[in-house]
């Protein structure tokens, strides 16, 4: 059926692109003495004498070869096999979109989460309105603007790191309101935590500002076990319920190890470090938190393990996240960047000397730095509505009420019985998008620059290059296509009730 | 976040929401229920006044640049008028900039004025005004075509096949699954490429006809549940044609589905175009949309932001204001959507029955 449906779409684009283009427009009108022969050549090359609904056979007869291993999607206007121009674009897509759609995906449901708990509150209200308008702004406007004032604005903080005064007492007053609104209470409690979040943030931020942090980035092993330590809690907390002392216990447990792991770790950080070594040290990660949850506790196994396995997979990248981050002062340094870290335009930068395994892991992530904010701006605003009304949906339903009536905690509740039902109609959202961003962030290239199959479908429509087109269009639908038959899959293997055929 | 309620209040609530909805049909609750929608309603009279201002101050225009029919606006400037820079209200060495004064004089010292240039002069002294205020008629013109060609279109595929079901769904939903692969970018590039400059009325049109897709699912999913309802069996034992039980029992039950998302194609719509324009598929100069204003003018950004400031926020608050329309529509039309009853409510229906 997919199959079918895939025939259907590319024999109409097909079609529909081959009479809406004329791919020797540019050369009839030449007065190159040569045009005439390139005619020829280009009508022998792209079978032009065929007319397109017979031309579209010939074409899928090199996308059906793939069956038997000769794969062909014919040939650019420029003379390149188009299979070679995709599998060098597809890379680049996925890199630009994949963090971003995660983080959407992460904060969309988080703050969704939060509004529908705090249903008809200010801070409901105020994310509604901010994702409606997150969900109205065109990308092109919100990247050049990003562009412009973050890109630039930050490059001359970081040039400077002081955090000037009206900066100080504005960030630590939003924070303030965003943690009292967030978390809510009587109003001497959302007092008390407003003034919390507020001195906390404020003397953070000084305490940075004034040891000029920001220039020379870097959390040590005493903060990394702090904020590991802090995750465990969390983590734990949501999971299982601190009540849980075993469970609390391996993850604390996975942080000590942590701390203890952290030097040894730093010599394996080498210049030469690859990500086949990055790969290494999560899964032992991973399989320390595995065992740590194991050995924590006999009763509800599989939550133990899953919250340990959490948190030292977190550790981990804290950990690595801090080896980047002493990478700062040394890269800024280099002449390539000359103290202008956040770039504007590209995927890398070409300056800079090969070689350094965390000068270009930093260098790649700065690139993303602005598509990704971009791109997570224009995605979160549908992740927060749809959770947010998904979650709303089944706590409106009796097994909730049953599960309170029970006695169960409000956690549990909330996160075992409501949270995670809530998430099964977000499968085909999230399937959908993941198919959409490869080849929708055609706009979102042209902006920053990236060669990726944005680029190639511009070109292909500017170029009037239907094979070109073709490819970029089989990727997408495809893809597309079997996003939407693993978003069923899942959905039936999550939801009992739903069965696929009959 | 279990809400613990006394049994009056609840009954009190329950009271409230009875009296206010007694001897209204459905219709009118609905409308009702929209107009107590405050973002909603703050945003229809946006939505209205900017479009009354845009289509005004630009005079009308239909058809293709060559033989476009035309009424006069009542901006004295046109898009193809070269006036002077001038450099009233810039910064050294810069000419052109918006002459708009929205300050009063005891703020900032200047009288509010609207000034020659209100929003300033592009690069070869166009007026700016103008340019915006024609591609935000062009911007909404084709919004307004897509809505209106994908709700007709999609209302009436996604009826027919939900209501005869058999060949006629089959065929349909695979042309519907068709069309539903193919990336909306893509579509609308392939189409925008080859009729861009045939003028934004047939760009519209063409851009509609492949917009109706996801609206003629729903329709027909909405048709295939009513369809099997006791109203329509009793409509047909009554002797009612299949016309009139399409028009007059099932599609005004459809009308809130249809209606809400319809708004959300919309505001879809003028994202899509003005991201065509971006790209250079959509409008084509010399004719602007605000799309293509941004495109042409943000490398400009640094030096002379003001070309890349008024054509976004036009963008925004209009796709802003369908969109709230859109919600405030989807909460009058949803049954189980309850009045939020405050305590100012409760305490006047206290008051009321204290009086009587």
């Amino acid at each position: 059926m997919l199959f079918v449906i895939l025939l259907g779409s590319s024999f109409l684009i097909y079609n529909l692109a081959a009479i809406a283009s004329d791919p020797l427009e540019e050369l009839r009108v030449s007065s190159d003495p040569k045009a005439k022969q390139q005619i020829l050549v280009l009508i022998r090359d792209l079978h032009l004498n065929v007319p397109p609904p017979l031309r579209y056979f010939n074409w899928l007869k090199g996308v059906l070869g793939g069956l038997v291993g000769d794969f062909n999607l014919g040939l650019t206007r420029t003379h390149e096999p188009v299979a070679a121009a995709i599998a060098q674009a597809v890379p680049v897509s996925i890199r630009l979109v994949l963090g971003a759609t995660i983080l959407a995906i992460v904060l969309g449901i988080t703050v969704g989460i939060v509004t529908a708990l705090r249903q008809y509150s200010k801070f409901d209200y105020a994310m509604t309105f901010l994702s409606f308008l997150f969900f109205s702004l065109p990308i092109f406007w919100v990247a050049v603007l990003l562009k412009e004032y973050l890109a630039i604005g930050f490059n001359d903080f970081l040039y400077d790191p002081v955090v000037t005064w009206p900066w100080l007492v504005g960030l630590s007053l939003f924070s303030g309101v965003f943690w009292a609104s967030v978390l809510g209470g009587t109003r001497s409690q959302v007092l008390l935590k407003f003034a919390v979040a507020f001195l906390a943030n404020f003397g953070v931020l000084f305490f940075l500002s004034e040891t000029r942090w920001f220039s020379q980035p870097a959390l040590g092993p005493i903060v990394v076990f702090a904020m590991s330590l802090g995750i465990a809690v969390a983590v734990t907390h949501l999971s299982v319920g601190l009540s849980n002392r075993k469970v609390l216990f391996g993850s604390v447990a996975v942080a000590i190890l942590g701390l203890i792991a952290y030097l040894p770790v730093q010599q394996l950080f080498t210049k030469q470090f690859t990500d086949l070594t990055l790969f290494t040290i999560f899964l032992v990660a991973a399989l320390i938190g595995v065992a740590a949850g194991f050995f924590a506790t006999k009763i509800d196994r599989g939550a133990a393990i899953r919250t340990t396995t959490l948190v030292a997979l977190l550790t981990f990248a804290i950990i690595y996240l801090d080896r980047i981050m002493r990478t700062w002062k040394s890269y800024s340094e280099t002449d390539a960047i000359n103290y202008r870290p956040v770039p504007t335009v590209g995927e890398t930068n070409s300056l800079l000397e090969p070689g350094n395994y965390w000068f270009t892991t930093l260098d790649s992530a700065l690139h993303l730095f602005l598509p990704t904010i971009a791109l997570t701006i224009i995605s979160f605003a549908g992740y927060v509505r749809f959770s947010r009304g998904s979650l709303l949906e089944v706590l409106n339903q009796d097994y909730i009420r049953t599960a309170r009536a029970k006695g169960l905690t409000e956690r549990t509740v909330i996160m075992r019985h409501a949270f995670r039902n809530a998430l099964i109609p977000l499968t085909t959202i999230i399937a959908a998008d993941f198919a959409g961003v490869i080849g929708g962030a055609i706009i979102t290239e042209r902006v920053f620059g990236w060669v990726g199959m944005g680029t190639l479908f511009n070109k292909a429509i500017g170029g009037q290059d239907l094979n070109l087109l073709m490819g970029v269009f089989f990727v997408t639908s495809s893809l597309a296509v079997l996003a939407n038959l693993v978003a069923d899959l899942l959905y039936s293997a999550l939801d009992p009730r739903i069965r696929i055929g009959r | 976040m279990a809400k613990k309620k006394t049994d009056s209040a609840v009954s009190g609530e329950n009271a409230i929401a009875l009296q206010e909805t007694a001897g209204l049909s459905q219709n009118q609750i609905v409308f009702r229920r929209f107009l107590r929608h405050r973002a909603a309603m703050i945003s229809v009279v946006s939505l209205v006044f900017i479009i009354l201002f845009v289509f005004s101050a630009a005079g009308l225009r239909f058809g293709s640049d060559r033989n476009a029919a035309t009424t006069p606006g009542w901006w004295p400037y046109s898009i193809t008028d070269l006036s002077e820079m001038s450099s009233k209200n810039c910064a050294e060495g810069l000419v052109g900039c918006p002459t708009i004064d929205i300050l009063p004089a005891f703020i900032d010292g200047t009288p509010m004025a609207f000034g020659k240039h209100p929003f300033g002069q592009d690069d070869i002294g166009r007026d700016y005004f103008a340019l915006v205020m024609r591609g935000a008629e062009q911007s909404i013109q084709i919004m307004l075509i897509i809505g209106s060609i994908g709700a007709l279109l999609g209302t009436v595929i996604g009826a027919i096949s939900g209501f005869f079901r058999g060949w006629v769904d089959a065929v349909l939903m695979r042309l519907t699954d068709f069309i539903i692969t193919i990336p909306t970018l893509i579509i609308g590039a392939v189409i925008g490429f080859k009729v861009g400059n045939l003028g934004v009325t047939l760009l519209g049109v063409f851009l509609g006809l492949f917009a109706w897709t996801g609206l003629s699912r729903l329709v027909r999913g909405e048709f295939l549940s009513l369809r099997e309802r006791e109203f329509v069996d009793a409509a047909r034992v009554a002797g009612a044609s299949n016309r009139r039980i399409i028009f007059k029992h099932i599609l005004p039950n459809a009308v809130g589905v249809i209606i809400v998302s319809v708004t959300l194609l919309m505001s879809g719509a003028i994202l899509l175009e003005t991201g065509l324009s971006y790209l250079g598929f959509g409008v084509v100069a010399p004719d602007v949309s605000l799309g293509s204003l941004i495109s042409q003018y943000q490398t400009s950004f640094s030096i002379r932001p003001w070309l890349f400031w008024w054509p976004g926020f036009l963008i925004v608050s209009i796709a802003l204001c369908v969109n709230f329309i859109g919600d405030g529509l989807r909460d009058a039309f949803d049954p189980r959507q309850k009045r939020r009853i405050t305590r100012r409510d409760l305490a006047k229906a206290d008051t009321a029955s204290k009086g009587a």
